[in-house]
């Protein structure tokens, strides 16, 4: 093992100390949503003890407090995925799927025309898919897919052919069912070279490795902050000011104005046009407090405790269950994060789950909201095994230890 | 502390790996319908074929986990053969059954006796009211049928 201490990471979780079903809790679900270390709680529970006020408004000394930790989150997560401009680049959202309904309604709406090309791919998650073909349906672009191989990764074969046309290359970094990391920096050439841009949905790839805007030189990037370490109610959707300064205001009240007459209205320049009415204070304040906690771990370190969990667990699921528990997605960690979908012979997801709950087991059976993807590899539904930093071989014992009762239980 | 034996009772097992009524019927003059449960992508699909007021013949297709298949396996073979009056009463059982609270079950067990006999193999999906997320997976293809003989009626 690394320097990295999974052992300490779980100790700052007090839901890994809770028992469920007489059994110490094994949380597997991350990729549905993460845990949050003691840190993060304490951040949430001291803005609402003691410096609770509304941001941007009051001069008192809890609304300047309240206003600095909300803008001083923004600062952290501009670093944490190294904004080349700063905080001004930050616009705070609900979550992963508003961020991305942010790029659709309010970039996709004003640039895209009949017959524009939005390029996805078939393993997006629908917050990826539904935006578009909603501007489908209310601007009449065209919604394409790049397929997806029988190795469970992008099929780039034709990538140059299905982007002409294309303003908009919209892919998710890593698959919430299969694992797969996509090859961002090489698809954002490929989008620039042709003209497009690029737009990246990191709800499950921000937790299982270092995301750089620079580095992976893409023009969205969305994600959630429940996925992170942080509390559920934040996501960020980050662009360059540029871009920015070009995006209509998506939802319209207090705050996102820097004018109202009885004629109308402007909006305010920067993020603010895009955080209409009270934002999520505390959890911006958890959100900072998440960002500390991964920057502390070292994102490098929390990448290759992934890797290393992941391996340990492809390796023993091959065999322990000699093909009886087929993971749908790569056999190798090589461009691969710890979400790893099981296929369980003779057995439903939802029953695996159910029989994997009774020994503490938390995974998450079903279509994992990636139904075109399930469709394409003629699978219902899956149980899906997802990892965080606080996990540890220790669960893929329990893991195997469940998955042999179910097995056993109904063949 | 919930007991996983109370879910998967043997019966259960057995219908969900032997599926009875399993297929389709022509239709015409059967009549089609379909259930889904959208959230865990269960499905149901039924074949009735009722004349002169009675559900002559019932056959089903579909996929979905072993909660919702036995179910409605168990369903055909109560209701198959019945007039619809008697396939209705089995309906109200089976679903009141379903909403019977956890706490309430013992006390139930005794009133509902008759019930539970009428019910026959089926009283061995009265587990499931401990697991209230399986709910939906029990009820769907009883949820379809009456569905079907909805459509049927008007």
């Amino acid at each position: 093992m690394s320097s990295f201490n999974a052992r300490r990471v779980r100790d700052d979780i007090p839901q890994l100390r809770r028992e469920v079903n007489g059994r110490l809790i094994t949380y597997l679900d991350s990729g549905a949503s993460s845990l949050q270390p003691q840190a993060v709680i304490n951040a949430m529970s001291r803005y609402y003890e003691l410096r609770h006020a509304n941001v941007h408004r009051g001069v008192y000394q809890t609304a300047n407090e309240a206003t600095e930790a909300y803008e001083g989150s923004r600062a952290a997560v501009a670093h944490f995925v190294n904004a080349p401009g700063g905080a001004s680049e930050i616009v705070f959202t609900k979550n992963t799927t508003e961020s991305m309904n942010l790029v659709a309604r309010s970039w996709g709406a004003t640039n895209l025309r009949r017959g524009d090309v939005v390029l996805v791919t078939e393993m997006e998650h629908h917050a990826n898919l539904v935006p578009w073909f909603q501007l489908r349906e209310t601007n009449g672009i065209e919604v394409r897919f790049i397929p997806v191989g029988d190795d469970y990764r992008l099929d780039l074969s034709e990538l140059e052919g299905l982007l002409a046309g294309v303003k908009l290359l919209s892919v998710t970094a890593m698959s919430n069912v299969l694992g797969t990391k996509n090859p961002v920096r090489a698809l954002a050439n490929a989008a620039h070279a042709a003209g497009a841009l690029i737009a990246i949905d990191a709800a499950q790839s921000v937790i299982h490795g270092p995301t750089d805007v620079v580095d992976l030189d893409v023009d969205f990037l969305a994600f959630s902050g429940h996925k992170m370490l942080g509390p559920t109610g934040i996501g960020v959707l980050w662009t360059r000011e540029a871009v920015l300064n070009t995006m209509p205001p998506f939802l319209g009240g207090g705050g996102m104005i820097a004018d109202v007459r009885m004629d109308g209205f402007t909006p305010a320049r920067g993020v603010a046009r895009f955080e209409a009415g009270t934002p999520p204070i505390a959890e911006a304040i958890g959100l900072r407090a998440a960002v500390r906690y991964l920057e502390g771990l070292g994102m490098e370190a929390v990448a290759a405790h992934d890797e290393e969990l992941t391996s340990d667990a492809l390796r023993r699921l091959e065999l322990t269950f000699d093909g009886r528990v087929r993971v749908v997605g790569p056999l190798t960690t090589e461009r691969r994060g710890g979400v790893i979908s099981l296929d369980v012979e003779g057995v439903h997801p939802h029953d695996v789950a159910q029989v994997l709950d009774q020994f503490g087991v938390c995974v998450r059976p079903g279509h994992h909201c990636a139904k075109p993807l399930m469709r394409r590899y003629g699978l219902a539904a899956t149980a899906r095994a997802s990892f965080g930093p606080y996990s540890m071989t220790k669960d893929t014992d329990v893991l195997l230890e469940a998955l042999e009762h179910a097995l056993k239980m109904f063949g | 502390m919930t007991n996983l034996e109370d879910l998967y009772r043997e019966i259960i097992l057995d219908h969900y790996r032997s599926p009875r009524n399993r297929g389709e019927l022509p239709s015409p003059p059967a009549h089609i319908v379909e259930g889904f449960n959208p959230l865990c992508g269960d499905e149901v699909v039924a074949y009735l074929d009722v004349r002169d007021g009675v559900l002559v013949d019932i056959k089903l297709t579909g996929h979905g986990c072993s909660i919702s298949q036995s179910s409605a396996s168990l369903m055909s073979a109560a209701v198959k053969g019945k007039p619809l009056d008697e396939v209705e009463a089995t309906i109200d059982t089976f679903k009141s059954l379903m909403t019977t609270r956890e706490s309430d079950l013992e006390k139930s067990e005794e009133a509902s006796a008759a019930d539970l006999r009428t019910l026959g193999e089926l009283a061995a999906l009265r587990g499931v009211v401990k697991f209230p997320v399986r709910i939906k997976c029990a009820t769907l293809a009883w949820n379809t049928l009456r569905q079907g003989l909805e459509e049927l009626a008007s």
